[in-house]
């Protein structure tokens, strides 16, 4: 226990180092130089002072975008790991995201327009796709039980996935050519978010999600021995499974309809810290929370640089950043 | 000789070169189709344009324009044409894109010939209108057309020759109220041609795509003078049209935002690389040069 509390003081803080010298950095690189002095200077009217426009306008929210987008997504996948007891779970395992995907799709193909609270129409589409799918699975796994089945948490997850994603074909389908460069585009993830709304708009969200993350590591640990042992500990396994369920859930949900179902950070992050800080959810949560965002704000920034003026989608680059760098270190370590 | 001896004559000789046209091995391509189907909507319209309207017996599933078109067979389109339906209307000529390579494999197999299309700039729209027009035995009427956009468009750049050319920004998608999931028009393609033919000059021109997602940092640093989207569909109106402007506040440096040269081209046809081409020259350039 004591263990425990030492590494929390001192490997938690280096990870929250490390993310915050990502994070200072981030805005001030882009595919534009930019003089950090212009941007800060109040003497310049705010209409005239591109430099202040590129870094409050461009580039802030879009940092922000990827903080919030990464840092849930990969928590989200700890969580999920630990609930079903399968390292493959990610946060798009559960037809959550789908759902998302499959509410932006209609949006984009039926021209939507209901913009409220600084959101527009395809990230609200897109999020309450995320609410139905959280709902019938939810619906599903505790239909036959008083609580949560794991197992059928899966299936009906997994099934949900391919059934939403099925109808997403079936609507890209039927869109026009031009909508549907549109929907395919939307798939590959985006954080140019060019403004604070959308994030202001999804915060009470997330902030209530990861108040649930915080008390949830301990169960967990006892979790992911069981749900026999967990209960034998004197956890109201029920409640935890729930809490963990609808947390990561509309967690994601959000993050999705923020940027796009980005690929491999709810899978690779959480992997990868565990292969640095063992497997203790205490300690691997909030590293994987702050590592997720510091992960995603930089792939966004090679997304943006590496061929510009062109951008790449960013969910590529996760891909292809992570993907090599997670195989390299499995084989490294085993 | 009398009148009726010569109509004689004609008629005989008339009917002679028939006959050895028809002995002649002549390439089955070389004569005038009598039933069209065309999978590209610009050159469905272009075939109406030049008065082949009539031979045209089915079009794709995005076909729109001309009116006419509502009533005749659809059979599919770019990713998905139905061979079974196109087979079945008996076609003598099918008009293909150029990728749809599977399409043009199956109908060599029919012995059906095809017209391969595919999009250019501007220049390239008035000459698959003479091609199609040579192809389809109204070359006359396409000739004339093709002069008559060539025409237009040279009187537009006539008139906007020598004056100051506003960069501009040209946009052909966007999500709804946001400033997200831009498309703008790189240095290639007829969009591109358009602008630079209406007297603008193109801020992403260095990129060599049709079709470009530009980040707002990019339109931030390029500072175009004039925005122009171009709607096809979900076409805004009213106070609509007004939010759809407002959208771009945010870039407040931004030229074109500062002096409120922003405009909305909209249109079922102002997107489509056929005869109505010059119709969106003519507007951009008011918008450009008024």
């Amino acid at each position: 226990m004591a263990g425990v509390r030492r590494r929390l003081v001192t490997v938690v803080p280096l990870f929250g180092l490390g993310t915050a010298a990502v994070l200072l950095l981030a805005p001030t690189v882009g595919s534009t130089p930019i003089s950090l002095r212009r941007v800060f200077d109040p003497a310049l009217p705010w209409a005239d002072n591109v430099d202040a426009q590129i870094f409050f306008v461009a580039r802030l929210p879009r940092v922000l975008a990827g903080a919030l987008v990464g840092s849930t997504l990969a928590a989200a996948g700890v969580v999920l790991q630990a609930l079903l007891r399968n390292p493959l779970a990610t946060p798009f395992t559960l037809g959550v995201s789908a759902g998302a995907a499959l509410g932006a799709m209609l949006a984009i193909a039926g021209s939507l327009d209901v913009g409220a609270l600084g959101v527009s129409s395809v990230p609200l589409a897109s999020f309450a796709g995320a609410v139905v799918g959280t709902a019938l699975v939810y619906a599903l796994a505790t239909s036959r039980r008083k609580g949560l089945s794991t197992n059928v948490l899966l299936l009906a997850g997994v099934t949900l996935n391919s059934l939403f994603s099925a109808l997403i074909t079936f609507v890209q389908y039927l869109v026009d050519f031009s909508d549907w460069f549109r929907t395919a585009r939307w798939l590959l993830g985006n954080l140019d978010v060019s403004s604070y709304g959308p994030l202001v708009a999804a915060l009470p969200l997330l902030g209530s999600a990861f108040a649930a993350f915080a008390v949830l590591p301990r169960a967990l640990n006892l979790l992911s021995l069981g749900e026999d042992v967990a209960a034998g500990r004197g956890v109201d396994v029920a409640r935890a499974q729930r809490l963990a369920f609808l947390s990561a859930s509309l967690a994601t949900g959000a993050a999705v309809s923020l940027a796009g179902p980005i690929g491999f950070i709810g899978i690779v992050v959480p992997h990868l810290v565990r292969l640095i800080v063992g497997s203790d959810h205490r300690i691997v949560l909030p590293c994987s929370l702050l590592f997720g965002a510091a992960f995603l704000v930089l792939c966004d920034l090679v997304a943006r640089t590496v061929m510009a003026p062109v951008e790449l989608p960013v969910g590529v680059v996760t891909a292809l950043v992570g993907g090599p760098f997670f195989l390299w270190l499995l084989v490294r370590k085993t | 000789m009398t009148r009726r001896s010569l109509l004689a004559l004609a008629a005989a000789a008339v009917a002679w070169l028939e006959l050895a046209a028809a002995s002649w091995p002549a390439p089955a391509a070389a004569q005038a189709p009598a039933r069209i189907v065309s999978l590209v909507p610009a050159l469905t319209e272009m075939l109406f344009a030049i008065g082949a309207g009539r031979q045209v017996v089915g079009v794709s599933s995005y076909d729109t324009y001309p009116p006419e078109v509502e009533r005749l067979p659809r059979v599919g389109a770019l990713i998905d044409p139905d061979v079974e339906r196109i087979l079945s209307l008996k076609p003598d000529l099918v008009v293909i894109y150029g990728s749809q390579t599977d399409l043009r494999t199956q109908l060599a197999r029919a012995a059906i010939p095809v017209f391969e299309y595919r999009h250019g700039g501007l220049p390239h729209v008035t000459g698959t209108v003479r091609a199609l027009g040579v192809r389809t035995g109204h070359a006359a009427e396409a000739d004339e057309l093709a002069d008559r956009i060539d025409a237009r468009l040279a009187a537009v750049r006539a008139r906007v020759a020598g004056r100051e050319r506003p960069r501009t920004l040209l946009v052909f998608g966007r999500e709804r109220g946001a400033l997200r999931g831009i498309y703008a028009s790189g240095g290639t393609g007829f969009l591109h041609d358009m602008l630079e033919a209406a007297g603008g000059v193109n801020v992403f021109a260095d990129i060599a795509l049709e079709a470009v997602q530009v980040s707002t940092e990019q339109i931030l640093a390029r500072r175009p003078d004039v925005i122009l989207e171009m709607r096809s569909t979900d076409i805004p109106e009213g106070a609509e049209l007004e939010r759809e402007i407002r959208a771009w506040a945010p870039l407040a440096s931004v030229p074109a935002v500062q002096r409120g040269r922003i405009r909305i081209i909209a249109g079922s046809g102002v997107t489509v690389p056929g005869p109505r081409v010059v119709d969106g020259v003519e507007r951009m350039a008011a918008v450009l040069h008024p």
